[in-house]
């Protein structure tokens, strides 16, 4: 069983090229890029055979790899200045990035908060900015090769840091805006450090121009100090690449609560990953999702939650709709440390097809070293109920008409834990327009 | 509570060692030079004497298995396993045809005996043919407790071959063919190359291609159309050399609108090293056919420190070929070091059923990677998972299984409920289900805990005068019974036993 000879796809070749070419020019941590992209050239691109990755082959849906977006010119910021414009409701503090750079100019920067600072990462790389070096990369280590792509590659994105205390009054909203000039390849990094018994909530919404083709690979970490309440959403919409892939590392100190939702709805190729990792004592954390897909969209969320300290209570709930020839996918895996004693764990996964062609793959695990846990999951896959359907329209209601009804209640679940009321509606607002869309 | 008294008692019985079948029979075998080559394989075939397409069937497979991979997805760990430093053809020296007990060595008759298994049909064997109906007073008391009539036709695999198949003049007036493989090559070859290697086949996976090289012996069992197999049938594996492999191979057809209940035990002597099984199980139901195939695994599974013990890396699969056919698996998981076991269900005929029921416990320094796979390809198909495990001590216990319900599977159906008890805070329960629907009109639901023996039941239970392990024994038989309900009536009550043999200092 000779070793075999490593054959690179267009897509690695064309990775491996950018990175010899971009990595003078990129900003700062020149030898964690380096570790990084070694790692990445090592395993490749992942496939099926890669477990994690068994239902979203990297190496097939990617065939080429984009050049790295140039910085945006005035014309791309002009397309950006309305951004984030969906969120009015949640009357956020609005900081945009434009082809992965952060635009100060776009941003609403004024009267910050005490206690609140936020900085480009590029600058902070660029100046080997101390407190990010001693993060980046550190919140959850992981080997996860879309993440060492990331560290790799990263150009830019922010630094959010809440001192001790602070009590953000505003949720930060994030708006990460595909121009959409030429085919582009972004990769942002972003960190956020919230310190202890502090409030915050950020709102990340990936957009762009509708005919965007751009890869997209973003990452966020999160350190979440001790009893701090950290909020954070993720809304993946239309223009947000044709592949988008996003990861989220999340640190938890003890006696907090971390809430945390994905709504996904347009995009061709989409993988989110949560890295969830529960450092500290009785923490709750809620972690939801929603994604509605159609036509040939392919979504993939795929969550670890390591409990590594006791007495955490986690609920996941996620509800995927799929209509056309959709693909939707979900694998969450819970791991229960021995040390993690009196651990509550549920997690629930369902699927709706809504057509003869669409696909659910789902995967929840359990993996559990200590004894004295409640944890558990359930999944179900399958269409809506002719029983309900039936019932409502005998009481008049057309068809149609029934169908959205339902599918908004069966998305509502995850939805409705959502605490922030103007962004709960307009997220339900999104799924009214989404069911819309559906003839 | 008679069953609890008894179950403790039970336990008491058992020393430190645990393993009651952990003796070893020291009788003269007939062994293929250790290694494994085209020589070897040879050997086997030759002993055998098999027809040529045979030999070169298992060559082809030999040279297949060559270029694989051993698995390395399941969350079990284990040295590198040398196939050369192996037997893998083992059997007990005979004089001549097994046709009647006396020529059977009376060792492996004691072995047997002292297994428990109803060898009370040596009578059978001894040509002391009585009618049917005429009980058998000097029967083995020891082992037909329930005083109901047990009447299981045995066929006993020593090492590599069958020694003994019992009631097989009875099963042919029925018209059911139940003998060890080697002999239905030899009497009923079309009907073995008919169906061998069409569920499993030949390079399904490192463990199975590997099997269908030297597989030396195993159960095949053919159902006529229409006929209800008049008994259960049965297999007893025991490995007993030192150092061989054991490499079976089952192959049971039911045709149509047939009925066919089987059942297989397995033990091993306590040894140092570790022991490989690599088994092959076949399951064909044509039109309406139901087969209900039950495993008590009960192989050594090492010592208190984990040394020793059996590999048991075994594939079982089942075609529900025809219409409205229904192959059901029920398993009992209490022994060997590691186990790599996948019971699966093909449904392929519409309206076919396919069911899984499974306890596996896990205490010492055991491994367990088991679960099933539900292939929903015809309509209308339903599919059933119910598995418990059960993890004590040191031990690892992991449920994987997959539920595929393929585009053209209208209206397939599945339910999986996956349970874990953790008993003591040194092992892991994991549950890693794969669930894939692609078509709308499935219906799949699958649920999962983990969790512990509750402080509030064990309190309860022993505020009313049982002690820790009595308790702990009750709580665990609840937890299991949906699973034990399924199993034949007869070995209901000795799984009862085992499960609580295998808990055995777990608590306290």
């Amino acid at each position: 069983m000779a070793e075999m000879a490593v054959i690179k796809t267009p897509a690695e070749t064309a990775l491996s090229v950018a990175f010899a070419t971009a990595k003078g020019k990129l900003p700062g941590a020149a030898a964690l890029r380096e570790t990084a992209f070694k790692r990445f050239e090592t395993a490749g691109l992942p496939h099926r055979r890669v477990e994690e990755w068994k239902y979203t082959d990297l190496r097939a849906l990617m065939r080429d790899a984009k050049p790295l977006a140039p910085p945006p010119d005035a014309a791309a910021k002009a397309r950006a200045s309305n951004a984030g414009a969906a969120f009015a409701a949640v009357e956020g503090r609005r900081i945009v990035l434009v082809d992965g750079a952060f635009v100060p100019e776009l941003s609403d920067l004024a009267g910050l908060e005490p206690g609140l600072t936020i900085r480009s990462m590029a600058h902070a790389l660029a100046t080997g900015d101390a407190a990010v070096a001693t993060r980046l990369g550190q919140v959850v280590p992981t080997d996860n090769v879309a993440v060492a792509l990331n560290t790799a590659l990263m150009r830019d994105g922010v630094v959010i840091e809440v001192a001790p205390g602070a009590a953000l009054a505003r949720p930060l909203h994030l708006v990460f805006f595909n121009a959409g000039g030429a085919p582009a390849a972004v990769f942002t990094r972003s960190l956020a450090v919230i310190g202890k018994a502090a409030r915050a909530m950020l709102i990340e919404s990936h957009e762009g121009v509708a005919e965007a083709d751009y890869q997209v690979n973003t990452a966020l970490e999160i350190a979440v100090g001790d009893e701090a309440h950290v909020d954070h959403i993720k809304i993946t919409g239309g223009g947000a690449g044709t592949l988008h892939v996003s990861s989220l590392m999340a640190a938890i100190g003890a006696h907090a609560r971390f809430n945390e939702f994905l709504f996904t709805t347009a995009a061709a190729v989409v993988r989110n990953q949560l890295f969830v990792h529960f450092k500290g004592e009785e923490t709750v954390a809620g972690i939801r999702g929603a994604t509605l897909l159609n036509g040939k969209q392919h979504a993939d969320t795929t969550l670890v939650a390591d409990h590594v300290a006791g007495a955490c209570i986690s609920r996941e709930v996620f509800k995927t709709v799929l209509d056309g020839e959709s693909r939707g996918v979900f694998q969450g895996k819970i791991i229960v440390a021995p040390q993690a004693q009196k651990t509550d764990a549920k997690m629930s996964a369902h699927a709706l097809l809504l057509s003869e062609e669409a696909e659910a793959d789902s995967k929840p695990e359990l993996e559990i070293f200590a004894d004295d846990v409640q944890c558990g999951h359930g999944s179900t896959a399958g269409a809506l109920d002719d029983d309900l359907l039936f019932y409502l329209k005998a009481r008049g209601i057309p068809h149609k008409e029934a169908e959205s009804l339902m599918i908004q209640a069966f998305v509502g679940e995850a939805v409705d834990g959502i605490e922030h009321a103007g962004l709960r509606d307009t997220l339900i607002d999104h799924v009214a327009a989404w069911l819309k869309t559906r003839e | 509570m008679p069953a609890v008294q008894e179950t403790v008692d039970q336990v008491r019985r058992i020393d430190v060692d645990q393993y009651k079948y952990g003796f070893e029979t020291l009788i003269e075998s007939d062994k293929a030079p250790k290694g494994l080559n085209d020589d070897t394989i040879r050997f086997i075939s030759a002993k055998k004497n098999e027809p040529q397409w045979m030999l070169d069937w298992r060559l082809d497979a030999y040279r297949r298995w060559q270029t694989m991979r051993e698995p390395t997805w399941a969350r079990v760990h284990y040295p590198k396993i040398d196939y050369q430093d192996l037997y893998y053809y083992a059997a007990p020296k005979k004089k001549d045809g097994p046709k009647s007990l006396d020529e059977i060595d009376p060792e492996i008759l004691e072995t047997y005996r002292k297994l428990g298994i109803p060898l009370r049909e040596q009578e059978t064997l001894l040509g002391v043919q009585r009618p049917a109906n005429e009980d058998g007073e000097d029967g083995e008391g020891a082992t037909s407790g329930n005083g109901a009539e047990r009447r299981v036709a045995v066929d006993a695999v020593f090492d590599s071959v069958s020694v003994a198949t019992t009631f097989k003049e009875e099963l042919a007036k029925a018209g059911v063919l139940f003998m060890p493989i080697s002999e239905a090559l030899q009497e009923h070859p079309e009907l073995v190359k008919q169906y061998l290697g069409t569920v499993v086949p030949v390079t399904d996976n490192f463990f199975a291609t590997l099997n269908s090289a030297v597989f030396s012996d195993g159960s095949f069992v053919y159902v006529p159309p229409g006929v209800r197999c008049p008994m259960e049938l049965s297999t007893y594996f025991r490995i007993n050399e030192r150092n061989t492999g054991q490499f079976e191979r089952t192959l049971i057809i039911a045709d149509k609108g047939s009925y066919v209940s089987y059942l297989e035990g397995c033990t091993a002597p306590s040894r140092d090293e570790n022991q490989l099984h690599a088994a092959v199980v076949e399951l064909i139901a044509l039109d309406d056919a139901e087969i209900k195939y039950s495993t008590i695994q009960n192989w050594y599974p090492g010592d208190k420190d984990g040394k020793g013990g059996i590999y048991n890396f075994v594939t079982k699969r089942g075609d529900c070929r025809g219409p409205r056919s229904k192959i059901s698996w029920t398993q009992l998981e209490t022994g060997s070091a590691i186990t790599w076991k996948y019971p699966s269900c093909i449904l392929r005929g519409d309206d076919s059923r396919g069911e899984f029921y499974s306890i596996a416990i896990s205490n010492g320094h055991q491994q367990v990677d088991s679960g099933t796979k539900m292939l929903h390809l015809g309509k209308n198909t339903i599919s059933r998972i119910i598995s418990k495990g059960i993890a004590a001590g040191k031990s690892q216990n992991t449920y994987r299984g997959l539920v595929s319900a393929h585009r053209k599977a209208k209206g397939a159906r599945n339910f999986t409920n996956c349970d874990s008890l953790l008993i003591g805070d040194k092992c892991g329960a994991h549950t890693v289900p794969y669930i894939e629907a692609k078509n709308a009109s499935a219906v799949i639901e699958h649920e999962a805990t983990t969790s512990k023996i509750s402080e509030e039941m064990l309190f309860y239970c022993m505020q009313r005068g049982l002690s820790e392990e009595e308790a702990v024994a009750l709580v665990v038989n609840g937890f299991v019974k949906d699973v034990l309900q399924t199993l034949p009536m007869e070995f209901a009550v000795e799984a009862q036993k085992l499960i609580s043999v295998s808990l055995e200092g777990s608590v306290g």
